[in-house]
């Protein structure tokens, strides 16, 4: 039944703020002993508009990009596998290259729908067909590599995106508050190819309910036990046996391996790696140092860490773990040379410098925005219904007789000179750029990112939009500024406990991990 | 071939209510304070009025739907009786109402009523409401400010302004308005301030300060109209009639449409080339005696002088500081304080621009009443209101002239 799958593409997205460790520390100071030396490193954590959803949707974004066509190699944070599986980049001035994807799964255990299907939404968001099958998977930091697994363990090398993502949230002094971070990675799966980033060759999973941490639907935060037991109780028994019967169903041996990526602490790292004979082999720090421990996400992340650092033919290990073992051989193929999807999205960084507006983003103080904070956001849910494609794909309109593009998309054509009845086909606008002709800082609107920032973005193709701006800081906005688009949280409805979404306008000079804009005809 | 509304209606009375934050009164007691100084004016007995016309912008913050509230307050007698809304244009719709009753000879005498009780809010600037069970989906959640606030980034950019620069004449214009309603008993802001206290001010919206914004002001006004033959037989000598009422509303290219730049309204061009044709006025920068115009913020009164025709293109920062609209300058602008001073309760604000022109062309003005051209008194002047914000707006301009006996 087993047999080998293809990894054609990834795409990698580690949200642009970053919180310093040594801030994290200086703030709690007062709650622990003086220390000589401040922790290393940052976190990624969202903004204000940012969930595991958002993430997942930028990531896969990311993943499904093809190449930017003339741009030059590495132009996007994605990459792609060049001739494998029909992915053929194409470039972004072809329009609708399209991979058809027969399913893509979302994998979380920050998901912020408990029950609504949230890959359905981000497929509507990647504009895939409704035909595309979607699951959901959660429960535990395996959420990732249990897709994988059951993949490799039938065999099945249908076109698939799966994409995982965490965004979790962290008691304020808590050590999970240091060694967490939010991201997400996407794999795009399908028929193996020398030709694509990777083969996963095979799988192999065992199962332990080790409560090292957990917690309990509905609950904030993780409650999480001694590393040190988890270590030397849990990961060194589970660990070393996993491996061994995955390789030994493999006929590889521990030697010939290169690459151990697996998620778990430098020091627990170490002693995994020499008890289950890949002491030599590569180990990626970057990710923990500067993003964080990604949850679900995590595994993906050092997947492509260690394919960045692969020469064609090496192989890796892959782990999951999360009241289990889940273990993957993984062969880095041609297709991954020159792949800098992780080292793009984490040099992206910019520092959050108030670890108060961090705790706000996160909802773990409440500051008083005043009365316009108790805007009624209440969602219309025939509507968004009725205009899913608008809202959900920022579908607009082009009208067919004079090519004006407009959004939202209307009964009769906006250009004066047209005014045709009944003549848009919908337009996605997306995966497009603009530029800004008006902005404000508005310092009086409700926004829980003062100011709240937003005004008139027109599109390469034509077609002005009022738009909210995200991921700048006051004062860096400019006309004429270049812009792309971003899936991103619109209102938080307090009162009915819903989130809805909408797309946003980032300027792209300000974020080097964004694609260079092509043009768009 | 329509004649338009020229000279078909005069006012026979009007009343403003004192503009502010009127702990104290309700949107009844504003309407009858309106009304009891319009009725003396008229003087008319109240049930000769036949129809009449409610403004009110945001009735769920205060009088509610219908144009009732109004029937009620003034316990009219039971005559036709009709609520209208069209954003910060509110006032003048009403004011358009009862005008074109009387001019179609639907009846002699019709009351037009404007009021905006916004101090019950609670919070200071104006009322949070949703834009649309769709619009909630996609738009900004923006303020008026920060709406307006746009037009100064888009100007400054077509026209190779400095920022500074720009602030520096919007400065005068908030100053200019503050020193013309300290002869204004009835505005809601009477002090005096200068430029560096505006650019000193705290930021609102970008590049706008809270001295660039126009008070936030409950208060009602409005307007009785008859034909001009009634009036004369009801002993009225000198009358002031209707020349021109024009409205224009967006229909979606500034919002959807690359054409537009952002940095003027598209509306009030449109609007004022109609309005001067229908009242007759070939140069309108020779012969408006004084304007009153849409001053919900400093940049908004700049743009509007050149979307008027009164400005060239580009030049109306130097006019502004010129001091061409100062109240000794060549057409004073918001005499009475404008919306900057004197107030904006939004479904009023038409109908007081219009009782302050009808003051002024009466020689009635006071304190703040001005000479006109060559000092024989003035004799036509103009009303604008711009409804809405930038992207999507209805601008109104009407005409009012003095015919003498």
């Amino acid at each position: 039944m087993s047999g080998e799958v293809g990894l054609l593409r990834c795409g990698v997205h580690v949200p642009r703020l970053r919180l310093a460790r040594a801030d994290i520390a200086a703030a709690l100071s007062w709650t622990t002993p003086a220390t000589r030396t401040p922790p290393a490193g940052t976190r990624a954590i969202c903004n204000w508009d940012e969930d595991s959803l958002t993430l997942a949707v930028e990531a896969a974004r990311r993943c499904l990009e093809p190449a930017a066509a003339g741009a030059g190699a590495g132009a996007g944070a994605g990459a792609g596998a060049a001739g494998a599986g029909g992915a053929s980049g194409t470039g972004r001035a072809a329009g609708a290259e399209r991979i058809a994807l027969d399913a893509l799964a979302f994998c979380s255990t920050t998901a912020p729908f408990a029950d609504r299907d949230d890959a359905v939404l981000i497929a509507a968001a990647l504009d895939l067909p409704d035909t595309t099958r979607t699951t959901n998977a959660s429960g535990s930091l395996r959420a990732g590599t249990g897709d994988l697994i059951a993949r490799v363990a039938e065999g099945r090398d249908e076109s698939a995106l799966l994409i995982a993502s965490d965004a979790r949230l962290t008691r304020p002094g808590s050590p999970q508050e240091m060694s967490y971070g939010d991201a997400a990675a996407a794999l795009l799966l399908g028929q193996p190819s020398s030709a694509a980033l990777a083969t996963l060759l095979a799988a192999q999973s065992i199962g332990g309910d080790f409560v090292d941490h957990y917690r309990m639907s509905g609950e904030s935060f993780d409650y999480a036990l001694e590393e040190r037991w988890a270590r030397d109780e849990s990961l060194l028994r589970l660990v070393p046996r996993a491996i061994e019967a995955l390789l030994a169903g493999a006929g590889v041996s521990a030697a010939d391996v290169r690459h151990f990526a697996a998620p778990a602490p430098p020091a627990a790292l170490r002693k995994l790696a020499e008890a289950s004979g890949l002491g030599a082999a590569q180990r990626d720090a970057r990710v923990l140092e500067s993003c964080g421990d990604a949850g679900a996400a995590l595994p993906y992340l050092l997947l492509v860490a260690a394919l960045e650092a692969a020469r064609p033919g090496e192989l890796i290990v892959l782990l999951g773990i999360g009241q289990g073992v889940d273990a993957l051989l993984v062969r880095a193929e041609r297709g991954a040379q020159g792949l800098d999807a992780l080292t793009r999205a984490l040099a992206a960084g910019r520092q959050e410098r108030s670890y108060v507006r961090y705790l706000s983003h996160r909802g773990l103080i409440e500051v008083d925005f005043g009365m316009r904070a108790e805007r009624d956001q209440r969602t219309a849910h025939t509507v968004a219904w009725r205009k899913r494609d608008m809202i959900t794909a920022f579908k607009g309109g082009r009208c067919t007789r004079c090519q004006t593009v407009q959004f939202p998309r209307t009964r009769v054509c906006v250009n004066p000179d047209c005014r045709a009845t009944d003549t848009q086909l919908p337009h996605r606008l997306a995966d497009s750029h603009g530029s800004v002709k008006t902005f404000t800082e508005d310092w009086q609107a409700y926004s829980v990112r003062p100011p709240y920032v937003y005004g008139n973005v027109q599109f390469a193709e034509g077609g002005n939009l009022f738009m909210e701006f995200t991921d700048l800081e006051a004062g860096e906005l400019k006309v004429g500024d270049p812009v792309r688009f971003v899936f991103r949280i619109k209102d938080e409805d307090r009162a009915r406990a819903f989130r809805r979404y909408f797309w946003k306008a980032t300027p792209t000079l300000i974020d080097p991990a964004t694609p260079a804009p092509t043009e768009v005809t | 071939m329509a004649s338009g509304i020229r000279d078909k209606v005069a006012i026979l009375g009007m009343g403003c209510s004192k503009f502010g934050e009127r702990w104290d009164s309700g949107p009844d007691d504003l309407m009858v304070e309106a009304f009891d100084e319009a009725l003396a004016d008229a003087g008319i007995e109240r049930d000769r009025i036949e129809a009449a016309w409610l403004g009110v912008f945001f009735d769920e913050q205060s009088t509610g739907k219908s144009a009732l509230p109004l029937s009620m307050a003034l316990r009219l007698p039971n005559i036709p009786t009709t609520r209208v809304e069209n954003l910060c244009a509110t006032g003048t719709e009403a004011l358009r109402g009862a005008v074109y009753a009387v001019a179609a000879g639907a009846c002699d005498i019709a009351l037009a009523m404007g009021v905006e009780k916004l101090k019950d809010t609670g919070f200071g600037g104006l009322p949070e409401r949703t834009k649309g069970t769709f619009e909630d989906l996609y738009l900004p959640s923006s303020t008026a400010p920060g709406a307006f606030a746009q037009l100064a980034v888009a100007y400054a950019g077509r026209h190779g302004y400095a920022m500074p620069d720009l602030k520096r004449a919007m400065a005068h214009i908030s100053c200019k308005s503050h020193e013309n309603a300290t002869r204004n008993p009835k505005a809601h802001l009477r002090n005096r301030i200068t430029e560096q206290q505006v650019l000193d001010a705290p930021a609102i919206s970008y590049p706008l300060g809270v001295l660039d914004c126009c008070g936030v002001s409950d208060g009602a006004a409005c307007a009785i109209v008859t034909t001009p033959e009634l009036a004369r037989s009801l002993g009225k000598r000198d009358l002031v009639t209707l020349r021109a009422l024009q409205l224009v509303p967006s229909n979606g290219v500034e919002m959807s449409h690359k054409s537009w730049d952002g940095s003027h309204t598209l509306t009030t061009p449109l609007a004022a080339r109609r309005a001067y044709a229908e009242a007759g006025i070939r140069d309108a920068r020779a012969e408006l005696d004084l304007i009153e115009v849409h001053d919900c913020f400093s940049i908004t009164e700049l743009v509007l002088m050149e979307d008027l025709g009164l400005s060239d293109e580009g030049q109306a920062p130097h006019d502004v500081l010129d001091g061409r609209y100062d109240r000794e300058g060549r057409i004073p602008c918001q005499i009475d304080g404008g919306l900057k001073c004197f107030g904006h309760p939004i479904g009023a604000t038409g109908l007081r621009m219009a009782y302050e022109i009808y003051l002024q062309l009466l020689g009635r003005a006071g304190a703040r009443q001005i000479k006109g051209r060559g000092g024989l008194g003035p004799t036509l002047g103009l009303t604008h209101n711009l409804g809405g914000i930038p992207n999507r707006n209805i601008a109104s301009v009407s005409i009012f002239g003095l015919l003498s006996a």
